[in-house]
């Protein structure tokens, strides 16, 4: 069981490898995306400073939502995805494991540019370390969560279209702890109840979405 | 008569206060009606259907004498 | 359980029920909108203002209660594969749709005068905000597939997902207006109730209930019949 998890991990990260371009346009697009909020609303340092924790938050829950659609989809057309649901691997593990997967090449990478934003916003550099542990801890919901967003819209009509409009109002608490976790630590609040809180949505969401998406997966195969 | 001009002015809310009934009833009766005239609508073309369902049988049972142009025609 | 599944048998109660919840519904609206309008004290704060919350409060009571229905359903439905289950809360979210359009507009044109502002992030609102775009997710996602089955199906596993989540999100969204607005906001449910403004509020609320469940048996029946015809299509199509 644990090697069909594994297995299923290493094939999603082998195919993400192979086609990088789709990991980079994630990044890029959250850069791309944050880089535009100075031109809305002024390069003044301090505002910009104070709406950094939320922009990037923000922004990152776009690029997240930005690649979920192939989340399934290409299992989903050539096949695979009805071998997974034959495979001895229980197909709540698989949809876990795809979502592991996912958010090694969208969640990390994303983390892995939020110092450069941080950065071009003049955000308080102490409060960095807590910015990449909130969302060390809430981008994977967002992977979670939009994985039962994504295999609920298999087959659909302008399931691309839908995945935003099913996804993004579960998005809230997340970002509402992770934005707070950030701004506390750049006002000299206590971080750790929101730290706390973000920690037990991910919980609750490391139980329920693979359930959620499992079934979701074998009502789109059936 | 003033008191009913009181009435309607509402303490001079009348301009939150009235909108926000009106937009209650309306919204309300509005979800009602649309449901009704899509039940009646879907009733009227079922009855039509079995009209039709149930003269196509008759005919089926009479085997040779109906042309088959005119059983064609029962058919929407 | 599949007793009720029978669409003649479920169509028989519905009509015997239906008149009873249609006329309770007007009785106990139209009783309750008196006592609203008429007999209820003004606010000593809020003046005349305070007669929208006669339908603010149970449109948002409504709001909550009907997603509640349509995650029963859906569990239902999802469990015992209960075919009646999918239509009910198919039929039951416009209904809360609604009634969350309503408490939103009702809240804003209730904000103005109380605030000084049509919009104002203040937790009830906010959330009522986010159930509503849940609502609008429910009704795309049932509508979003060419066999209706499949919509069925998914938009059950949404509504559960839902369900959980709604508490979640309730609890983030009041920990951050708390966190964003410290004291001083007004608060849209009135001050410790009155009994003079209960009853008419419970009233008005009860012919809600009553409202909502006219509608959601004329919306099953609705299905039912949908159904039949599409069944009847497929055998015209099949026999020629």
């Amino acid at each position: 069981m644990v090697s069909g998890f594994l297995l299923v991990i290493a094939r999603d990260l082998r195919l993400a490898l192979r086609q990088r371009a789709d990991a980079w346009l994630a990044v890029l697009f959250f850069v791309l995306t944050a880089a535009l909020f100075p031109f809305g609303v002024g390069p003044e340092p301090n505002l910009l400073a104070r709406i950094a924790p939320g922009i990037i938050w923000v922004v990152a829950l776009l690029a997240v939502l930005l690649s979920l659609e192939r989340l399934f989809l290409a299992d989903f057309e050539d096949g695979s995805l009805e071998q997974l649901l034959l495979s001895p691997l229980p197909l709540e593990l698989a949809v876990l494991a795809k979502v592991l997967a996912h958010w090694l090449t969208t969640g990390l990478p994303l983390i892995a540019a939020a110092p450069l934003l941080a950065v071009l916003f003049h955000m308080d550099l102490a409060g960095l370390g807590v910015l990449l542990l909130a969302m060390l801890l809430g981008t994977p919901t967002l992977s979670l969560v939009g994985a039962v967003g994504a295999a609920l819209t298999l087959g659909a009509r302008r399931g691309g279209v839908l995945i935003p409009l099913l996804v993004l109002p579960l998005y809230v608490p997340a970002l509402i702890f992770g934005v707070g976790a950030t701004d506390a630590a750049l006002q000299g609040f206590a971080v750790r109840p929101h730290l706390l809180l973000l920690g037990a949505v991910l919980l609750v969401m490391l139980v329920v979405t693979p359930l959620a998406g499992a079934a979701a997966l074998r009502q789109a195969l059936e | 008569m003033e008191k009913v001009t009181a009435f309607f002015q509402m303490g001079g809310y009348a301009a939150f206060v009235w909108p926000s009934l009106g937009l209650t009833v309306a919204v309300m009766s509005g979800l009602l009606i649309a449901t009704l005239r899509q039940l009646r609508g879907r009733q009227r073309r079922l009855a039509e259907l079995e009209a039709a369902g149930a003269q196509r049988r008759r005919r089926a049972a009479s085997p040779p004498a109906a042309p088959p142009g005119e059983t064609r025609e029962a058919r929407p | 359980m599949h007793r009720f599944a029978n669409p003649a048998r479920f169509t028989r109660i519905a009509d015997r029920v239906l008149p009873f919840a249609a006329g309770g519904a007007v009785l106990a609206l139209a009783l309750g909108f008196y006592l609203a309008l008429f007999v209820s004290p003004a606010d000593y704060q809020q003046g005349e203002s305070v007669r929208i919350m006669y339908v603010h409060v149970p449109s948002a009571w409504m709001a909550m209660v009907i997603y509640v229905a349509i995650a029963l359903a859906s569990a239902v439905a999802l469990i015992w594969r209960h075919p009646l289950a999918d239509l009910a809360a198919k039929a039951s979210s416009p209904i809360g749709a609604g009634f969350a359009f309503l408490t939103l507009v009702t809240g804003s044109l209730w904000g103005r005068p109380m605030w000084g502002t049509w919009w104002e992030w203040d937790g009830r609102l906010t959330s009522m905000l986010i159930l509503f775009f849940l609502y609008l997710g429910h009704m795309a996602l049932m509508n979003a597939f060419e066999d209706s089955q499949r919509g069925y199906r998914a938009a059950s596993i949404l509504a559960l997902v839902g369900v959980v989540n709604i508490p979640i999100i309730k609890f983030s969204v009041d920990w951050w207006s708390t966190l964003h607005q410290p004291t001083s906001v007004m608060r849209l449910d009135g001050p410790t109730i009155h009994p003079s403004m209960l009853w008419p509020l419970l009233i008005v609320a009860l012919g809600f209930k009553l409202y909502y469940l006219t509608v959601v048996l004329l919306r099953i029946k609705s299905e039912l019949i949908a159904a039949r015809l599409r069944a009847l299509d497929l055998a015209m199509v099949k026999g020629s």
